[in-house]
């Protein structure tokens, strides 16, 4: 089994290795654009070129590439174009944030999908219709559509919750699930609409097993089949739709953020997208790919944990 | 020729279209996108405003007649805006999709039919293309693009070809293995003939699918990029309303309303659409099924024998009744069993079933497959399939009618006092249990026995099912051991809690004829040691002759024959039995030499 | 001396190992046979025997690792493209699942007329062509335009039948085409080949486990044993008086319809196990 996860850890490093290096090499597919972004579209051409040879932009893109990543394997990102900040400090400031919120939010899915799809998978009928109806708009209605909708009714209409702005949660906890709560929600019922009806199928499919039916054959009960059996051998699939998830809300976040003014990565992103602050973009970028590899990792070890199929292959 | 043909289902072959628009919702999806872009088209002559039209004195105004849906916070007409901008939103959109389906299709379609270097390439580039969210790829690509949203929308388009790319891919592996793709190569059809002609049929259905949910997820993407200021600000589009309105959150909350709910509707309309197409795929599927069902009542309907044209045989078991109940560890009485067919109908597969086994018999129950005897075992342990009912008669089991039971008091004869082996020994172990475990568990809760009492019987029980090493394959999974094995296994597990019944559902049918031998030894050997009685269902009469005591033939839901084995094989009754006699190829003669005068007779 | 229409010379499939580090798997080994024209050869064998995969090998769906296939004399074993086309009308196929075996999308007649006129048939002639074999598998005439799914299994094998017959070929790889059918259907469906057999001439290599349908139809048997053929000989001599011990085991582990005479081969059966005790599988 350790060889089986190292090798699949590997090849998921392999694989971010192989996105940052072609990120990097977007990035400097059109350098003249890149400069004319910083410098605004009217510089003349002399100009443009004065800065890309500032920037280090005219040399082979090889060697930047090379440079680059020997100082990122040293920790070092490079410095913000726009407001010399360095990237690493750039990141770890807003990270957190991010992050705090993007957890918030898997939890929330993990509970609420386990317990819809549960419900809606054993007890049929009604809940079930219902849990299949709210999966279809919650994952149809764009999440930023929905934080707008929101933000206008529980923020502005009613004043439940700040429209705006964030407190870190180590300085006040009530403040910070105050202004989280909406964004947190947001971003969650896709990941609920998606996951939960992945549980309610993982599980309709284990029911009508065969050794279910012979497991009840030898007197075990219902409940007993249900909740030992059925359900450790559906968790697999649900599990890998949830890692999917954490790393799509990288994405969600960037626009949650912007609505609520949260100050985490995916405004900076934004930003050092429009100034054209590429060192910034790849720092984003990289800090996205860490947790691809992480959460390949851990998904891979409960995966194998649950399944002793996994386990053992060599 | 007795095959019987099915009645036809009247929706076989309808185009795709023509199925969406005959189920309501998707007619409504359909009607919706239609009306959308005929508004797109017509934006000018239905707004009756240039949709950059600054109304100086109408600023941040309510809905009114003029101004439909308000005028925005430059005193610009919103109704009109959102006109104008249907068609540009709805284009990028496309671009995004067209791109990711075309690349999709064409990589996943060579990969999957392929296969080797073009299947590794193909997924691992796949593999890239997925590992990061779109939207952070597409903020790489803005850094560098510029605010072009075309350019912008190829590069979704290419990130999104990806997933497109694995669903096309998978579906072609589905079918590329398939017989009918070997067939077609046998008869040496181009390469070009057959992926058109039978791959590319199955990879419609989630192509369609997919496509409709990345609309979705495009105009989302698309908006969402105009509204964090990365498109370009002045081209008309829902997204810059967005932008706009988000401004003037506090002020005019209406201006944000109007282009959240064209862009969510729009969405889940393109979702929805989806849903019906695979719906409507399913629907297919369920028609078989149909078939399928109907094809099973009329069997039950017809108790005239095709072959024989013969009405049933003698009430076989009647006579039995009354002589010995008491002895009777299980007795089936006018036992029918029905399933919901269509229009409200139901289809009966087992009807007035009378059926009994006396302590220490052997008792065969033999048919042809949708005979009904399957559904006949599976209502005395009461465990039928999801639809399956039990309409009339009773099952006594000791003496007790279990029909009458609550589910727990059921609960406790399972494996106590009638247990059940099933057909398909490796569908029937759970696979993420070591063996050890599957035995032990239910040994635990129906005998009470402590861990390491139920470890030692279960090792005990291994043994006795002529497992040589039991320590090993007690910690073993099911994926570790053979087929042979396994159903040992399942014997063991029936026997753990010493019931006085064996139901076994054609334990050896999935088996090589071998072991086949090895496990009938086996099942005589546990009668004789443990005093058991057991109903043997199975479809070859060599099994019956090998070990059963009495049989009974079952034939469309009903038991047309009952009698000791000596009796029946030496003299059957019913004519469906002797046409089971006479399929047998035991007495066929092996075919004479080969002469050479039968070729000669062809081509001289 | 008749010559031979299939000759296979010591024949060896290695398949490579499914994933990362796994061993090739060798399913056939050094395995001899010959068809000659009208004749009907038997393979018997169990699950995982390597016996379809011998045909498979025939057909150019397995690889040939070692050894020769040859067929009217030409050696196929390494067939191109267009060698495989030539053959297409002589060599067919008949597959045990009749559910997968046929395209359900496809209507009867485009299952059964694309092989002709991929053949270069013109259309009426296939159409026409194609009404006489329902004819001759006895399907009835409405069949044509209906899908696989609305014809029970039987039916669709009988399909499958005539879709192998529609180029006339001269040989017919037959692999499990009873397995999946009922009892009666099965001895109806035996019936057919044998019928075709002596009204076409045509040959097959008949694959089954079950040596009593193998038996009823081959004039000569292979008994196939872990990708080895253990025994070869006439059909009476293998399905009757075997000699090699392995199958005289799976000639008495078949259970036959009579309590009486099953009781004596089970005695006989037992015998033989306790002198070469089987490890459970």
């Amino acid at each position: 089994m350790f060889w089986y996860i190292l090798q699949r850890f590997m090849a998921s490093l392999m694989l971010i290795a192989v996105v940052i290096a072609g990120t990097f090499l977007i990035l400097h597919l059109s350098t003249d654009k890149v400069a004319r972004g910083i410098l605004g579209p009217d510089a003349t051409q002399e100009v443009v070129l004065q800065k890309k040879q500032e920037l280090g932009l005219d040399r082979p893109i090889i060697v930047q590439f090379t440079g680059w990543a020997v100082r990122a394997l040293h920790g070092e990102l490079g410095r913000s174009w726009f407001n010399g900040e360095p990237v690493i400090a750039a990141i770890a400031t807003r990270l957190p944030v991010t992050l705090a919120i993007i957890t918030a939010a898997t939890i929330l899915i993990a509970a609420v999908s386990m317990v819809l799809g549960v419900f809606a998978a054993t007890r049929g009928g009604r809940v079930d219709q219902a849990v299949q109806v709210l999966s279809v708009l919650g994952f149809a209605i764009p999440n930023f559509i929905l934080a707008i909708l929101l933000v206008s009714v529980f923020a502005i209409r009613l004043g439940w919750f700040r429209a705006v702005g964030y407190q870190a949660m180590f300085d006040s906890p009530a403040g910070w699930l105050g202004t989280v709560t909406l964004p947190v929600i947001a971003l969650a019922v896709s990941g609920i609409s998606g996951v939960a009806p992945q549980v309610r199928g993982a599980l309709l499919e284990a029911l009508g097993k065969d050794y279910v039916r012979t497991l009840r054959s030898r007197g075990l009960p219902w409940r007993r089949v249900v909740y030992r059996h059925v359900l450790r051998g559906s968790m697999g699939p649900a599990l890998s739709m949830l890692g999917v998830h954490f790393i799509g809300m990288f994405g969600g976040a960037v626009l949650i953020e912007r609505i609520f003014a949260i100050p985490g990565i995916g405004q900076m992103s934004v930003n050092a997208a429009l100034n054209s602050d590429v060192p910034l973009v790849m720092g984003f970028v990289v800090a996205v790919s860490f947790f691809v590899v992480l959460l390949n990792l851990i998904v891979d070890l409960i995966q194998a944990w649950l399944d002793p199929r996994v386990r053992m292959t060599t | 020729m007795t095959d019987r043909m099915p009645p036809v289902p009247d929706t076989r072959r309808r185009s795709l279209l023509a199925r969406v628009l005959r189920n309501p919702l998707g007619a409504i999806c359909v009607g919706y996108l239609v009306l959308i872009v005929l508004a797109g088209v017509m934006a000018s002559s239905i707004s009756g405003h240039h949709p950059n039209e600054i109304f100086p004195r109408e600023i941040r105004l309510g809905p009114s007649a003029a101004h439909w849906m308000g005028t925005d916070s430059s005193g610009r007409d919103i109704f009109s805006r959102l006109l104008h901008g249907t068609l540009p939103t709805l284009r990028d959109a496309s671009i995004a999709v067209i791109v990711a389906s075309l690349l999709g299709t064409l990589f996943g379609l060579a990969a999957g039919y392929f296969g080797k270097w073009l299947e590794t390439i193909g997924t691992r580039v796949a593999d890239l293309l997925m590992a990061l969210p779109g939207l952070v790829v597409l903020l790489a690509v803005r850094t560098v693009v510029g605010p072009s949203m075309p350019l912008m929308m190829v590069a979704l388009g290419i990130v999104m070809s990806g997933g497109f790319f694995r669903v096309v891919y998978a579906a072609v592996l589905g079918v590329r293995n398939e017989l009918f793709v070997d067939a077609a190569r046998v008869f040496r059809l181009s390469d070009t003939r057959i992926i058109l002609r039978h791959i590319l049929p199955t990879v419609r259905g989630p192509a369609v699918i997919l496509a409709a949910n990345l609309m979705a997820i495009s105009i989302a993407i698309q908006a969402g990029l105009v509204f964090l200021g990365l498109g370009d600000l002045f081209a008309p589009g829902w997204g810059n309303l967005l932008n706009g309105g988000f401004a003037n959150i506090y002020t005019v909350p209406l201006e944000l309303l109007w282009p959240s709910v064209a862009i969510g509707l729009t969405c889940v309309v393109f979702f929805l659409s989806g849903n019906v197409v695979r719906d409507e795929f399913a629907r297919i599927g369920i028609s078989a099924a149909a078939v399928a069902l109907e094809q099973g009542a009329a069997e039950v309907s017809a108790p005239v024998d095709d072959n024989t044209g013969a009405p049933r045989g003698r009430a076989p078991v009647a006579a039995h009744v009354a002589l010995t109940d008491n002895q009777a560890v299980l007795a089936v009485r006018g036992l029918v069993v029905g399933y919901p067919g269509a229009g409200g109908q139901v289809n009966r597969v087992v009807d007035a079933v009378d059926l009994q086994v006396d302590r220490g018999e052997i008792h065969g129950l033999i048919g042809e497959s949708g005979s009904g005897k399957s559904q006949v075992v599976l209502s005395i342990i009461r465990l039928l399939p999801a639809g399956g009912r039990i309409l009339a008669g009773s099952v006594f089991l000791g003496g007790r009618d279990v029909l009458r039971l609550k589910e727990r008091e059921m609960d406790r004869l399972r494996g106590r006092y009638v247990a059940y082996i099933p057909q398909e020994p490796m569908s029937n172990l759970d696979p993420v249990f070591t063996v050890g475990s599957q035995l032990v568990e239910p040994m635990r809760i129906q005998l009470g026995l402590g861990r390491r009492a139920a470890r030692n019987r279960a090792m005990e029980l291994l043994e006795q099912v002529g497992i040589e090493d039991p320590k090993r394959v007690f910690h073993s999974y099911p994926h570790q051991i053979s087929g042979g094995m396994a159903q040992r296994i399942l014997i063991a597990g029936a026997i753990s809690c010493g019931p006085s019944l064996l139901i076994a559902d054609e334990p050896t049918t999935a088996l090589d004829v071998t072991i086949q031998a090895e496990i009938l030894e086996l099942l005589r050997e546990l009668r004789r040691q443990l005093d058991l009685a057991v109903l043997l269902v199975t479809h070859n009469l060599g099994v019956v002759a090998d070990i059963c005591d009495r049989v009974s033939v079952m034939r469309s839901g009903g038991i047309v024959e009952t009698g000791s084995v000596a009796e029946v094989f030496a003299d059957p009754q019913h004519p469906c039995t002797r046409a089971l006699f006479a399929a047998t190829l035991d007495d066929v003669p092996a075919r004479a030499p080969y002469a050479r005068r039968i070729i000669e007779a062809n081509h001289g | 001396m008749v010559e031979p229409l299939l000759s296979i010379d010591r024949l060896t499939v290695t398949y490579p190992g499914r994933g990362f580090r796994a061993k090739p798997v060798t399913a056939v080994r050094d395995v001899s046979l010959d068809v000659r024209p009208g004749e009907t050869v038997g393979l018997v064998g169990e699950s995982g025997s390597g016996k379809s995969t011998i045909g498979r090998a025939i057909l150019g769906l397995a690889p040939v690792t070692s050894g020769t296939i040859s067929y009217a004399g030409h050696d196929i074993s390494h067939a191109r493209r267009s060698e495989w086309r030539k053959l297409a009308g002589d060599l067919q196929v008949v597959f045990q699942d009749p559910y997968s075996s046929l395209n359900p999308a496809l209507t009867i007649e485009t299952i059964l007329m694309e092989p002709v006129t991929a053949g270069g048939v013109p259309k009426h002639e296939a159409a026409q062509r194609i009404r006489g074999l329902l004819d001759a598998v006895r399907l009835p005439k409405d069949s044509l335009d209906r899908l696989p799914r609305e014809f029970s299994g039987g039916q669709r094998q009988r399909i499958a039948i005539a879709r192998a017959l529609s180029v006339r070929p001269r040989l017919i790889i037959c692999d499990e085409p009873v397995s999946a059918l009922d009892l009666s259907t099965q001895a109806r469906v035996l019936t057919l080949f044998r019928e075709i057999q002596e009204t076409t001439g045509v040959a097959y290599l008949f694959i089954s486990h079950d040596i009593s349908v193998v038996r009823s139809l081959s004039h000569r048997v292979g008994v196939v044993n872990r990708g080895r053929i253990v025994e070869w000989g006439e059909c009476a001599q293998v399905t009757e008086r075997p000699e090699h011990p392995y199958t005289q085991r799976l000639l008495l582990a078949a259970p036959v319809a009579d309590p009486v005479r099953q009781a004596r081969r089970r005695d006989r059966w037992l015998a033989a196990r306790t002198n070469t005790i089987p490890q459970p599988r």
